[in-house]
């Protein structure tokens, strides 16, 4: 298989401060791979990095081509979806306005009226509130809308921060059964970022544990969850 | 009865001014969520440009189009001359340049064209309009391109992408940015489109209150007042706002005997102010609800 991200010698500084030192991941085209930390590992600021939101300096490689320094609406018009923490939703805005905006800078206009029909039926809550401000949805909702949004752009790659972020243990279940379905059906190639570490190992293919920007470990996820002393020490569980 | 109706139609003629004024005011605040105190000088420096052009003898309506052209690409230049490099700047150093701004498009308009008074044409004659001597065929016109103007706004903001676009990098550029906006450029196409639409207010408030550096001054503080009253969020709004203002300031001055001529400026402005400690997102703006 071919690498569709690959990322080496990051790092990255907010103002003096750094807080990535040498990061060295991949992740395979129509796969999962998941980052692993506690709070402040830099799990958020190498999605951000990504996407060129943080100064930073090492190698991103997206489909062989080197991206670092790009700017974010150019990593996004390469088909970079980064579905931020907090969600990025469009608040003021209307439900199906989020989904236009998610394509709006797809050269197929004519598709766009039926991707959003599709969203529809992945997500049959968010046509109940189409004409409806996103703010006024629940969290849940929200975290639906976000992927559509980001699903909209048609992404090569999708970056997702603590997916499970926020919502009740039923519904992050249920988000990380849509993940898993998006996976297989539409072969949509994920990064995410999570401290839910058990959810995450179970939809993953390759795990990397982050420790104060350091990558401690890495491997298959099945192995990185079936480590004792991994669990032990950074999965707490 | 007879005084009454006169005075909503003069009111409603001087609305007009506000209104178109108000328009402007809204479209930069769409661009890039506050106001510009500069707004009024812009649009008196492009209306200068028409005037010089309609001296030379080029043809109203010629004189028009390449004012708003002229003003659209002024708009742009701004932007991405003074405000790109001060982009992450806090609100305050914006306001800042935006006083500057002020003083130095009043001074150059001032010191190209000095400060006499000169008359400007009007493509829609002055004479009476329904017989009534309160309203004339300028004020008329002026009350229909306002209205034309807020339509295409409408159409332009609801159902173009670009216009979409322009919403979502005004109201969360972060996010904006993240579905492959071009957030900066948008905001400048704002600048361009907020200074073209001024240049039309300009353009049709000039023959009204004649053309001179500081014509725009108390006519920007009610453009700002009418776009507030009807909501910042909402071109329509601003403009009823604009109508209201003028309808309001109007009757205040003719059936309040203690406040006459004098009073009839700041009557206005307490009327906003009560409406505004009801309803702080104006009369018509959208009311930002959210989850907590």
């Amino acid at each position: 298989m071919t690498k569709l991200l690959e990322v080496k010698g990051l790092t990255a500084a907010y103002g003096q401060v750094r807080v990535l030192h040498g990061l060295d991941f991949s992740l395979e085209e129509g796969g999962v791979t998941t980052l692993l930390g506690a709070n402040g590992a830099g799990k958020t600021t190498t999605l951000r990095a990504i996407c060129g939101m943080v100064k930073s300096g090492g190698e991103i490689l997206f489909e062989g081509k080197n991206i670092l320094g790009k700017s974010t609406e150019d990593v996004a018009r390469l088909g970079v979806a980064h579905i931020p923490e907090g969600r990025g939703t469009f608040t003021r805005m209307t439900v199906e306005e989020n989904l236009q905006l998610g394509a709006i800078t797809r050269r197929d206009k004519q598709n766009i009226a039926k991707d959003i029909d599709k969203m529809y039926d992945h997500f049959p809550r968010l046509k109940q509130r189409r004409t409806q401000q996103a703010g006024t949805l629940s969290g849940g909702e929200q975290q639906m809308l976000s992927i559509a949004r980001a699903l909209m752009l048609r992404p090569r790659l999708m970056l997702l921060d603590e997916p499970s972020f926020g919502l009740a243990p039923m519904l992050v279940r249920e988000m990380f059964d849509i993940l898993t379905a998006l996976n297989r059906d539409e072969k949509a190639s994920m990064l995410i970022v999570e401290q839910n570490a058990a959810l995450a190992l179970g939809i993953a293919d390759e795990a990397y544990l982050l420790e104060t920007g350091s990558i401690v470990m890495s491997g298959p996820a099945k192995q990185i969850g079936a480590d004792e002393n991994v669990r032990r020490s950074y999965l707490g569980y | 009865m007879e005084l009454l109706t006169q005075q909503v139609l003069a009111g409603i003629s001087t609305g007009a001014i506000y209104a178109c004024m108000a328009l402007a005011v809204v479209m930069i605040y769409q661009a890039i969520d506050h106001l510009n105190f500069a707004q009024g000088e812009m649009a008196m420096f492009s209306t200068f440009i028409a005037w010089q052009l309609i001296e030379k003898g080029v043809p109203y309506w010629l004189a028009f189009l390449i004012t708003l052209v002229v003003s659209f690409i002024g708009g742009v230049a701004i932007e991405r001359i003074v405000f790109k490099p001060i982009e992450h700047a806090p609100v305050l150093s914006h306001v800042v340049i935006f006083i500057a701004l002020y003083s130095v498009i009043n001074s150059m308009a001032g010191f190209i064209w000095d400060f006499t008074v000169k008359s400007f044409p009007s493509p829609f004659g002055s004479s009476p309009l329904f017989g009534s001597t309160l309203i004339s065929s300028h004020q008329g016109g002026m009350v229909a391109v306002t209205l034309g103007l807020l339509l295409l706004l409408y159409l332009f903001f609801s159902y173009t992408s670009v216009g979409l676009a322009m919403r979502a990098a005004a109201a969360n550029p972060a996010s904006a940015r993240l579905v492959g906006i071009r957030v900066s450029w948008m905001t400048a196409l704002g600048w361009g489109m907020a200074s073209a639409i001024g240049a039309i207010a300009g353009m049709l408030i000039a023959p009204v209150v004649f053309l001179e550096p500081n014509m725009m001054i108390s006519i920007l503080l009610y453009g700002f007042a009418g776009a507030v009253l009807g909501g910042l969020t909402s071109p329509g709004g601003a403009v009823l706002g604009g109508f209201a203002v003028g309808i309001i300031e109007n009757l205040a001055g003719t059936y309040i005997p203690v406040i006459g001529a004098e009073l009839k400026l700041p009557i206005a402005l307490v009327v906003i102010v009560v409406v505004l400690v009801f309803k702080p997102a104006g009369l018509f703006g959208r009311v930002v609800v959210s989850r907590v």
